[in-house]
């Protein structure tokens, strides 16, 4: 795809133009029971024609990647801006939009093709067979997602950016039945184990070896006690810290939502313009960064999708809130520093500001200085349910598996462990944060946001972490 | 587009040896997108897309691709060629599938609906300046959508339509909102103007100090779109045959333990509208009305043609997701004018946000209140309510605690754009309850 003599070929007047162009294949193998349920494989490619005129960006997308098809798209797309631009929220300049060239190549060892398609569903069929440890799990689902995405930008002002990804997720689930009482088990929740990587993530003793745990596991839900309802310290592990990350960090502090763009769907934001270099977020021990670096992590690269080159930044510092997650439109709008974080889900929607890689830094605590510390509390493992109010403050959430916490030690496996509070309150009761040994990474493919919608991906690392005073309760009796 | 379609459809069909099935699914759409924020306009443009989908089965083996089709009917047919012998070497190695289902041919339809709709390039003036002076977020999506269906047995399936939805919130100083949805196929902007006046008056009705209530059971109503929200949880680990099977839906209770809900609450899959295509993947024709829930009892869950080989069952031609397309939940006896005098002292919910599961076992959902939400006493409206979470179980508010249900259904039609325009839709009523848990 030769964008550069794409772009060339255009003859349109506008101030500025882009053309962002997407090819992702997406392949996804799931086997329920043994069977195989899907084995898919999506491609989808095109192009977003971006133009800037009279302040105004306006876009054209199609799936039609030939000149006629793209210069119909670039007049368009001038027209829309144009009769937008009495209308704007904002007059932009080409100043959003910076110069920028590059690439970027995700790590991987082994390319796609290296696994055929018969050795996965081989794989995944194996992993079902582990999953089944009795005949108290009356379901067993194992899964791969292999996601090849090639991404192309160049614009009128010389930027010219190649980045390349592979990404794989694989996961596990078993559901054990005992009479009426049904339990579900995974291996570290929906989806979490997602990486730039290539195909060594399949590696069969890894996921035979998860596999029989989570079957272990399913089963011994069954019999677990509920867990108990009271304020009382808990500990969540890295899995589900995953969750409260994004929901009660990362959404709040997406400076589109600050600046009322999501109001109609996902919301707004406890968060304000002005509290950005002084809101005491969490407390000392909350270190946050957006960090597109991290070897693997699910969202890392070196340039969004306006051009921006991405770096690491701290989001939050030892509890006080330094910036936001905005791209240069934001940043422009808000007059708040931000990040590189302006990104679309594919070549047919427009950037926004998203969420990528944003982590909580380890502290000082090993496990056991975690868990020796609490008198009374649950350790809580792999998200099960969210929700969250529209201005992410009032979260609930519910994890598949817990221990129950005595003394300093952990004693009994507990069933249907939730946990509910207020995102401001609760990281202000942050305790104790686990150190660089228990420090894991996690991704999603599956953040949803904006208007139109758009599914991304996101990465987040961190280690287990101790919060006080949080109201924790079980399920329906 | 229809035309592509068919061309593809019949230039493929052609190219299948004796023992191959195949089938063909279209996802397209020629869509604008303007998004708002304060009443100005955020972001703007156009997407044409159009996906095909293939299902090839051979020898018992399946595997599915899908591919982007710019428009041009060679090329295209060159993608869609390579990609069918992409899935005959990939069939080749997959193991067999026992639940396999053949399309085997039936009827055929077409539907194509002309609306009339704004110009790209008109839309912002007719939209934008009826709302200044107000705080208005939301998004304006307008266009024709387009779905397919042929398979390798016969089968030909074609639904086209205009449609456009404004989807917005209205903001008033104090950060409250009312929130509603301008839909149709036909824009007459006297119309949109009298919508949009009557949420203005509504926004009005939220100056007035919200009051914070504490969190107990309460006597609630809960207006249409509220309740549609509610019944899209449905949709997920719910009415599903294959979930249930699998011992991963909220309603195991009711058919392993025989619970009832209320004989109030009836629910089912109803395409009598016209409005939703009743189509699935295979080619098959949904039945017009399927009944699930009638008068409390669990009649049937959606069951696909593949959880029916799998389980034994009759196939009621669902998706193989098994979700929701055109639901209705029956009317009452409670008309809308008489709600709050019905409701006498409680809370008065217009919509919420952000439900989960919160306990899949014991039905219960988690959620928030939102927008125009009120504390009613002795059936006056006193105030707004400052957002609440929710916790109760659908065993409870459509069941024990449903002491009412409204006369009139609303269309609440689905605006998601995830991949691309939805055509679904809930057409459901109010409900009245004496109790329902506000938790925080």
């Amino acid at each position: 795809m030769d964008l550069t003599k794409l772009l060339e070929q255009l003859d349109v007047k506008a101030d500025w133009i882009g053309l962002r162009y997407v090819d992702e294949t997406t392949t996804y193998r799931w086997v329920r029971d043994g069977k195989p349920q899907s084995n898919n494989r999506s491609r989808s490619k095109g192009v977003m024609v971006e133009v800037l005129v009279e302040g105004q960006f306006a876009y054209a997308a199609s799936s039609n990647v030939g000149i006629r098809s793209v210069q119909s798209a670039a007049e368009k797309a001038v027209k829309m801006a144009r009769a937008s631009a009495p209308y704007s929220i904002h007059q932009f300049t080409s100043e959003a939009r910076p110069v920028a060239t590059g690439n970027y190549n995700s790590p991987h060892q082994k390319i796609e093709n290296s696994v055929s398609a018969g050795e996965i569903n081989d794989l995944l069929i194996r992993s079902c067979e582990t999953l089944k440890v009795s005949e108290k799990i009356v379901s067993t689902n194992a899964l791969a997602r292999i996601v090849n995405s090639d991404q192309l930008f160049v614009s009128s002002n010389g930027s010219n950016i190649e980045q390349q990804f592979l990404m794989v997720t694989t996961g596990s689930m078993a559901v054990a039945q005992e009479g009426s009482v049904v339990q579900k088990r995974s291996d570290s929740g929906m989806r979490a184990r997602s990486w730039q990587i290539g195909m060594e993530s399949l590696d069969e003793n890894r996921m035979m070896n998860d596999s029989r745990r989570v079957g272990e596991e399913a089963v011994e839900l069954l019999t677990a006690e509920e867990c108990p309802t009271g304020t009382m310290d808990l500990i969540l592990a890295p899995d589900q810290m995953m969750l409260q990350i994004h929901e009660s960090v990362g959404h709040p502090l997406e400076i589109d939502r600050i600046l009322g763009d999501e109001r109609n769907y996902a919301g707004w934001s406890f968060v304000r313009l002005g509290d950005f270099g002084k809101l005491r977020y969490g407390s000392d021990l909350m270190n946050i960064t957006f960090d597109p670096g991290v070897p693997h992590e699910l969202a890392s690269y070196n340039f969004d999708d306006g051009g921006a080159k991405a770096e690491r930044e701290y989001i939050i510092k030892d509890g006080i809130l330094q910036r936001g997650l905005g791209g240069i439109e934001s940043q422009i709008r808000s007059g708040v520093p931000g990040v590189a974080n302006f990104r679309a889900s594919s070549w047919n929607r427009a950037p926004i500001d998203r969420m990528a890689n944003l982590n909580l830094e380890p502290g000082e605590s090993s496990v056991d200085d975690l868990v020796s510390s609490v008198e009374n509390g649950v350790y809580m493992h792999s998200n099960r349910s969210w929700s969250i109010d529209d201005y992410r403050n009032k979260f609930q959430f519910g994890c598949e598996y817990a221990k129950l916490i005595e003394n300093g030690k952990v004693t009994k496996t507990l069933r249907n462990p939730n946990y509910r509070g207020i995102s401001n309150s609760f990281w202000n009761n942050l305790k104790a944060v686990g150190d660089k040994d228990s420090f894991e990474v996690y991704g999603t493919p599956n953040c949803g946001k904006g208007e139109p919608n758009q599914v991304i991906r996101v990465g987040h690392a961190s280690p287990p972490c101790l919060f006080a005073d949080v109201e924790v309760f079980g399920g329906e009796q | 587009m229809e035309s592509l379609f068919n061309q593809l459809a019949d230039g493929i069909f052609t190219q299948l040896e004796t023992e191959e099935n195949l089938s063909l699914s279209l996802f397209a759409e020629e869509s604008q997108f303007t998004r708002v924020n304060g009443a100005r306009i955020r972001q703007t443009g156009l997407v044409n897309d159009c996906m095909i989908y293939l299902d090839l089965i051979v020898n018992n083996r399946r595997a599915t691709g899908s591919l982007t089709l710019s428009g041009d009917l060679k090329v295209d047919l060159d993608s869609v060629l390579d990609e069918l012998n992409r899935l005959r070497e990939e069939t080749a190695q997959l193991p067999e599938d026992p639940y396999i289902v053949l399309s085997t041919g039936g009827e055929n339809s077409r539907t194509d609906k002309n609306g009339k709709i704004p110009d790209a390039e008109d839309s912002a003036a007719k939209l934008l300046a009826a709302m200044q002076g107000v705080d208005l977020s939301g998004i304006w999506a307008s266009g024709r959508i387009y779905r397919g269906n042929a398979n390798s047995a016969g089968n030909r399936h074609w639904f086209a339509t205009d449609s456009f939805s404004l989807d917005y919130s209205l903001v008033n100083a104090e950060e409250k909102m009312v929130k509603a949805t301008f839909a149709g196929s036909d824009w007459v902007q006297q119309d949109y103007e009298k919508s949009l006046s009557a949420s203005i008056q509504k926004l009005k009705m939220l100056d007035s100090p919200s009051i914070k209530i504490k969190p107990g059971n309460y006597r609630t109503y809960i207006a249409s779109a509220g309740v549609a929200d509610l019944l899209q949880m449905f949709s997920w680990d719910g009415l599903s045959e294959s979930s249930m099977q699998t011992g991963e839906s909220a309603f195991l209770k009711m058919r392993n333990e025989n619970i009832k809900l209320s004989p109030l609450f009836s629910y089912a899959e109803d395409f009598s509208n016209g409005l939703v295509p009743c189509f699935n993947e295979l080619g098959e024709v949904s039945p017009e009305r399927i009944e699930l829930i009638k008068q409390g009892e669990l009649k049937s869950c959606l069951i696909s043609s593949r959880t029916a080989k799998e389980y034994g069952l009759v196939s009621n031609f669902a998706e193989e997701p098994e979700y929701l397309r055109s639901p209705v939940m029956a009317v009452g006896e409670l008309p809308e004018v008489d709600v709050l005098k019905a409701l006498g002292t409680g809370v008065y919910l217009s919509n919420l946000h952000y439900l989960n599961w919160s306990d899949l076992a014991g039905g219960r959902i988690t959620g928030m209140t939102r927008y125009a939400c009120f504390w009613v006493e002795d059936g006056v409206i006193k105030a707004p309510i400052e957002n609440m979470r929710f916790d109760d179980s659908f065993y409870h508010f459509f069941g024990d605690n449903l002491e009412a249900v409204t006369t009139e259904a609303k269309i609440n039609p689905d605006v998601g754009t995830y991949e691309c325009r939805s055509l679904e839709m809930t057409e459901c009523p109010g409900i009245l309850l004496s109790s329902f848990a506000l938790t925080l």
